[in-house]
């Protein structure tokens, strides 16, 4: 598969004069079209060292762009404008405007480690597409996305119990995103799947929904867990400024 | 390589006690059949899955290691992950604690305040189902022991991603002739083919199924599942053989999915390889629990005779 590439020359960049006079010269039409300049004079220089601060962001600067991750992304040949080479290269550069446009796909990286399998400089490109969804959100450049609302729910459960029980995060996802549990597609599997299920099986998982799974003595365990992720956010806020932007 | 792995530490671990029941059923009633041990992790814990790793990485890998230090307090030196979740991450913990101050830190602290001993990297193997099977018994043991052959059954065996990716966490992976290979993984080709299945070459085996948003990205997953079955059908597959709990319940999920918002729809049965071994075993379908496999493939196995 070819290196996608993207064109810096967009076409709210082309700009075409019905009557234009520059010096004596007609640059009136078509063929004198002009093309806006791309010159940057507002960089984000902290941009990649907050990315970094996250975590799956720490070895960003190791990337030499060879593309490597791009040409094996899975989400790639589905979305061509999902391009993980590129945002890095926005990243390091600075380019914080240019990554914004993509601000709303970066969060579909699916984690399945093509990237980090092919990449020669163990740059954890996987890890930087979190990094870098977690900095969008934390920034306020995006709302939180779906991603995130399913990872807290399944993780609020571990840190409270020590398991999980997937029809609870099931729940609790459709809930906190609005959306109905009715969905044809989800109706279809469960019908299919009552039509063919002894009846004690049936009580067991309803027992599950009502005496959750838990691990035992999980207290001392989730108190040091909760602890522990509390100062996490506290580094990465400090890392990205956010109080200091907070108190603007 | 058959004869090692009679008795090993069983980590189900979250997704075989809800919608990988089958998988966990199947699991057990094939060690039985094969005469091994399989003594299940007292009071484990989430292995940290793909949900807390975003959160903070290193949580996950204390969350792992947790688990890994149960092993080894019930007197373990190998524990047998079936999901591909919990032995990705299993392996990863490994590998960060002995690779990473930092992991190793957090862990330790943790391990403290939570009132346990601490793992410590290189006490404990990991090791998948595919490993279990191959290594205990190996392909003349199962081939001495089949009763129902699984012959002319066209199987596509899928192992997705946490099976081989990223490499440096499977150490004992690429290395020659016997070994499993990242690229080109065939411990499940291998079990099936000795069982009399005919394996298809089909060269999605470690594509991605979009198990990480099943829920929150379905349009992304549903196209990715469709492709996959499509391509077994090409293949001429009869069934998906799959060795993971997300990604098959993802695949039936998503089967369903394409088929009312997509409408694609795709005929291909998918069965967890330790239903089909146990059924080439001669296991009832009932026993590795097709019945609660979310997909129906009774059509199937009737057609073929099985179970």
């Amino acid at each position: 598969m070819p290196i996608h590439e993207k064109s810096l020359i967009r076409p709210e960049n082309l700009v075409t004069h019905e009557h234009l006079e520059i010096d004596g010269v007609d640059v009136s039409g078509h063929w004198s079209t002009f093309i806006t300049s791309r010159a940057v004079t507002d960089y984000n220089e902290q941009m990649q060292e907050e990315i970094a601060a996250l975590p799956g962001g720490e070895f960003i600067h190791r990337c030499w762009q060879c593309g490597s991750c791009t040409n094996a992304c899975t989400v790639n040949a589905i979305n061509p404008d999902f391009n993980p080479r590129y945002w890095i290269y926005l990243i390091r550069m600075g380019f914080e405007d240019e990554l914004l446009r993509d601000k709303d796909i970066v969060w579909q990286c699916v984690s399945c480690n093509k990237c980090t399998y092919a990449c020669p400089r163990d740059v954890n490109p996987e890890g930087v597409m979190k990094a870098t969804a977690h900095w969008l959100e934390l920034k306020g450049h995006t709302e939180k996305k779906p991603s995130t609302v399913f990872d807290e729910a399944f993780s609020e459960q571990v840190f409270a119990t020590g398991k999980i029980e997937d029809g609870r995060v099931l729940r609790q996802f459709f809930a906190r995103t609005g959306q109905s549990l009715m969905q044809d597609w989800l109706v279809a599997l469960v019908r299919g799947l009552v039509s063919r299920l002894p009846v004690g099986l049936m009580m067991k998982l309803g027992l599950a929904t009502l005496f959750r799974p838990r691990t035992h003595g999980w207290g001392a365990a989730s108190a040091a867990i909760e602890e522990y992720v509390e100062e996490c956010e506290a580094v990465a806020r400090k890392a990205l400024r956010l109080d200091v932007q907070g108190a603007e | 390589m058959s004869g090692k792995y009679k008795q090993v530490a069983y980590y189900p671990g979250c997704a075989l006690e809800g919608t990988g029941h089958a998988y966990n059923r199947s699991t057990k009633e094939l060690g039985k059949a094969l005469g091994l041990d399989v003594v299940e992790l007292e009071n484990w814990n989430c292995c940290g899955a793909m949900e807390v790793k975003n959160v903070d990485p290193k949580l996950q890998t204390y969350l792992s290691a947790r688990n890994l230090s149960i092993a080894e307090g019930m007197g373990f030196d190998t524990v047998m992950a079936p999901c591909n979740g919990c032995y990705h991450n299993l392996k990863k913990a490994e590998y960060d604690l002995a690779n990473d101050p930092a992991s190793r830190e957090v862990t330790e602290r943790l391990s403290r305040k939570a009132g346990h001993k601490t793992y410590e990297a290189g006490k404990v193997e990991t090791i998948h189902a595919l490993d279990w099977i191959k290594g205990a018994v190996g392909e003349e043991g199962l081939k001495a022991r089949v009763k129902n052959s699984l012959k002319g059954l066209k199987v596509a065996n899928y192992y997705g991603c946490m099976y081989t990716r990223p490499r440096h966490i499977f150490p004992e992976k690429d290395k020659g002739p016997g070994s499993e290979s990242t690229s080109k993984p065939h411990f499940m080709d291998d079990l099936l083919a000795a069982a009399g299945a005919e394996n298809v070459d089909y060269p999605l085996k470690t594509a991605c199924c979009g198990g990480a948003h099943t829920l929150s990205d379905s349009d992304t997953s549903t196209k990715l599942v469709l492709n996959l079955l499509t391509t077994a059908e090409a293949c001429g597959a009869d069934v998906i053989a799959t060795e993971c709990p997300t990604c098959h319940t993802g695949l039936e999920m998503h089967q369903v999915r394409a088929e009312k918002v997509f409408g694609r729809k795709t005929t291909v049965k998918i069965l967890y390889f330790t239903q089909l071994l146990g059924m080439a075993l001669g296991l009832s379908a009932r026993k590795v629990g097709v019945h609660e496999n979310f997909s129906d493939s009774s059509d199937l196995l009737r057609a073929r005779r099985l179970g």
